[in-house]
């Protein structure tokens, strides 16, 4: 098990791989996951092409051939509704929608058809389809390729949606998702696809629906999704230096949210704060918000914190888009809205 | 190709007329406000499913459209379970929770009504892809309407089917109006079947009130799809009896004396005069069918209004898999 650490984006590559080899119905499809469809001279080499626009993907082709990693065109309303007829009848699609951004041009197959199907149907079928997504600000993508839309999918009943934060993560909740009888959807921060993480080599799992703990304290609890676990780590460095001992949770999945895991925490600390790096309104983190003030507000001592992005699109302008996104000074900046007491009293 | 046999013809004549009192018993029951939401008939246009489905197995899929009863008995679906649906009973075919828009059964190839118009075409197409996928001589038969022929998701599932050669019928049923609108004014082309010279595919207009034109051009298109020579595209010129929907007072109806004679042919009468004189059946054997037709309808009417409501815990139950 033990080996050199590996990327977010080399982990997702061998949490397909080991799907696609142990299951022959997983299949790929997308823009350009490999690219370079019938060139005869990369034919020739039995080679691919951009293995998708970040490079993900990259190598499957050659090992799998062109049924099993399909080159679409670019028609994500036909190729994403490809993918729900292809898992209705038994196959197990892993479609990629480049870009989270791109949803508007297949929402139908994801709103209205698969997330459906199961229900509408009087559980008579199953939908396993996992649709692999990218999203989020940091890369100077602009309004149009930056956007973090998790949060909408996550308000479609019958869709699960996975966030992971780490390479670890990024490979086990894949491998989850793609053995799941259900859509899933698998958004990856684009700016996560370098960073480097422990990775077991064989196949592993990590459950959907469950949160981690990734650091225990008992004065103030943050929530976070994907990349914003960074952000909740570094404001715990700062505030343990006052003696403050923060609890990050990293969500993991969207949707369904890990109710039981936030409500203990809170119930531990009474001080939550839920980092999100979508938009506020109508929002999981709006969502966390509301849920947590019903269940435990009995046991909060102050109100519940959001660190959003703002309700706006993603600016392009560099110095803009840091001040889109929850930075480490915004978290504190509302911390000590709400654990100004805790100081005095840990004095 | 199969031909029509005698067998094949009275299963085919039963289905057609099953389809036309299930339609006509819905059209009434609907007046009496015992059927909830929105129903489109399929009455009219029967010749276009049957013709089709004849040709079809279990393990073939089809897709269909928000008029999709006729689809349902067509490919075999279970009337009972049908009428109880529309019914919004717990015996219905999807216990109750899908309605007239969503019935489905995919056991039976029936990959669902569809409540979006176009909705079921690229999932046609991602059906084909299994079969081709799973080295299979099944096909994929997507049933669209008029007014789909516009939405982006037929031309990108055409294109899609067209370039992976998938084994995907696309049939187009063409009643002339979506909605309340003619294909006249919404649709630049003057048929439907030309479009799909824009995707290198083969494509028929046959008219689809005649029961022999739609089976043989669907013969032809489902060898060449199990085959492996890819998609075809057949446009049915039919005509729907009844509205869009129920309560729709068609007022954009009859243009013109050749629209209104169309209108009123009778496909079921037209094939029950070619089958007799074919000596597919016989006159008194057409009759018979025709009774145990009326009768299985009223039974599944009986069926529906006995069956109980869905038990309210099932208002929770299947939104996933376990």
């Amino acid at each position: 098990m033990s080996r050199k650490p590996i990327t977010f984006m080399q982990a997702i590559n061998e949490g397909l791989t080991q799907a696609m080899e142990k299951d022959d119905r997983v299949f790929i499809m997308g823009e350009d996951v490999a690219g370079g469809a019938k060139v005869k001279h990369l034919a020739d080499k039995n080679e691919d092409s951009w293995g998708g626009v970040f490079g993900v993907t990259k190598g499957l082709m050659p090992k799998f051939g062109r049924e099993r990693v399909i080159d679409t065109p670019v028609s994500e309303m036909g190729y994403m509704g490809a993918a729900v007829g292809a898992a209705i009848t038994g196959l197990r699609p892993v479609p990629e929608l480049m870009f989270n951004d791109f949803v508007g041009f297949c929402l139908d197959t994801i709103l209205a058809q698969g997330s459906k199907m199961r229900y509408m149907f009087g559980g008579k079928a199953k939908v396993p389809l996992t649709i692999r997504t990218t999203h989020g600000a940091g890369a100077s993508g602009a309004a149009q390729h930056s956007g973090s839309y998790y949060g909408l999918f996550a308000s479609i009943p019958g869709v699960k949606v996975v966030v992971p934060s780490n390479p670890y993560d990024a490979k086990g909740l894949l491998l989850a998702a793609i053995e799941e009888d259900n859509i899933v959807v698998f958004s990856e921060d684009k700016t996560l696809y370098g960073m480097k993480g422990d990775v077991p080599e064989g196949y592993y799992k990590v459950e959907i629906g469950k949160a981690t703990i990734t650091r225990a304290g008992t004065d103030l609890s943050i929530v976070t999704i994907g990349k914003m676990v960074q952000v909740a780590e570094a404001v715990a460095d700062e505030l343990a230096k006052s003696g403050i001992q923060v609890e990050v949770i990293d969500l993991r999945t969207v949707a369904p949210w890990d109710e039981a895991t936030v409500i203990q925490s809170v119930q531990k600390t009474g001080r939550l704060i839920v980092i999100d790096e979508a938009h506020p309104r109508n929002s999981t983190a709006t969502d966390i918000a509301a849920v947590v003030t019903d269940k435990a507000f009995d046991y909060l001592d102050g109100p519940v914190k959001r660190v959003t992005a703002p309700e706006t699109p993603v600016p392009f302008a560099s110095n803009l888009e840091q001040l889109y996104m929850p930075s480490v000074k915004r978290v504190l900046d509302e911390a000590s809205e709400i654990i100004d007491d805790l100081k005095v009293v840990k004095a | 190709m199969k031909q029509l046999t005698p067998d094949l013809a009275k299963t085919a004549y039963k289905y057609m007329n099953d389809i036309r009192h299930f339609e006509d018993r819905v059209h009434k029951v609907f007046l009496t406000g015992a059927i909830p939401g929105f129903v489109h008939l399929y009455a009219g246009e029967e010749a276009v499913a049957v013709g089709v489905c004849s040709h079809l197995t279990d393990s073939d899929y089809i897709t269909s459209t928000h008029r999709g009863h006729g689809h349902c008995i067509a490919k075999g679906c279970d009337v009972n379970g049908m009428m109880a649906e529309i019914y919004g009973k717990a015996t219905g075919l999807n216990n109750g929770k899908g309605g007239s828009m969503h019935i489905a059964d995919v056991d039976k190839g029936m990959l669902g009504a569809n409540g979006m118009v176009s909705g079921g075409m690229p999932i046609a197409v991602g059906a084909g892809l299994r079969n081709k996928y799973l080295k299979t001589d099944d096909v994929a038969v997507c049933f669209f309407g008029d007014g789909a022929n516009n939405e982006g998701n037929f031309h990108e599932a055409m294109n899609m089917a067209s370039i992976w050669k998938l084994p995907v019928i696309f049939v187009n049923e063409n009643n002339n109006f979506a909605e309340a609108t003619p294909q006249i004014y919404a649709t630049a082309a003057k048929t439907i079947a030309q479009r799909a010279e824009a995707y290198d595919m083969p494509s028929e207009r046959v008219d689809g009130k005649n029961f022999m034109a739609v089976f043989e051009a669907a013969g032809r298109a489902i060898d060449r799809a199990r085959q492996g020579d890819g998609p075809t595209l057949i446009e049915c010129k039919t005509y729907r009896n009844y509205g869009h929907f129920e309560g729709d007072q068609q007022t954009y109806k009859y243009d013109s004396p050749e629209e209104e004679a169309f209108a009123k042919r009778d496909d079921i009468q037209e094939f029950r005069a070619y089958a007799v004189s074919e000596g597919l059946f016989t006159a008194a054997e057409a009759d018979q069918i025709e009774q145990q037709s009326t009768d299985d309808i009223e039974a599944a009417v009986k069926f529906a209004e006995d069956s109980p409501l869905p038990d309210p815990e099932s208002l929770y139950e299947d939104v996933f898999a376990d």
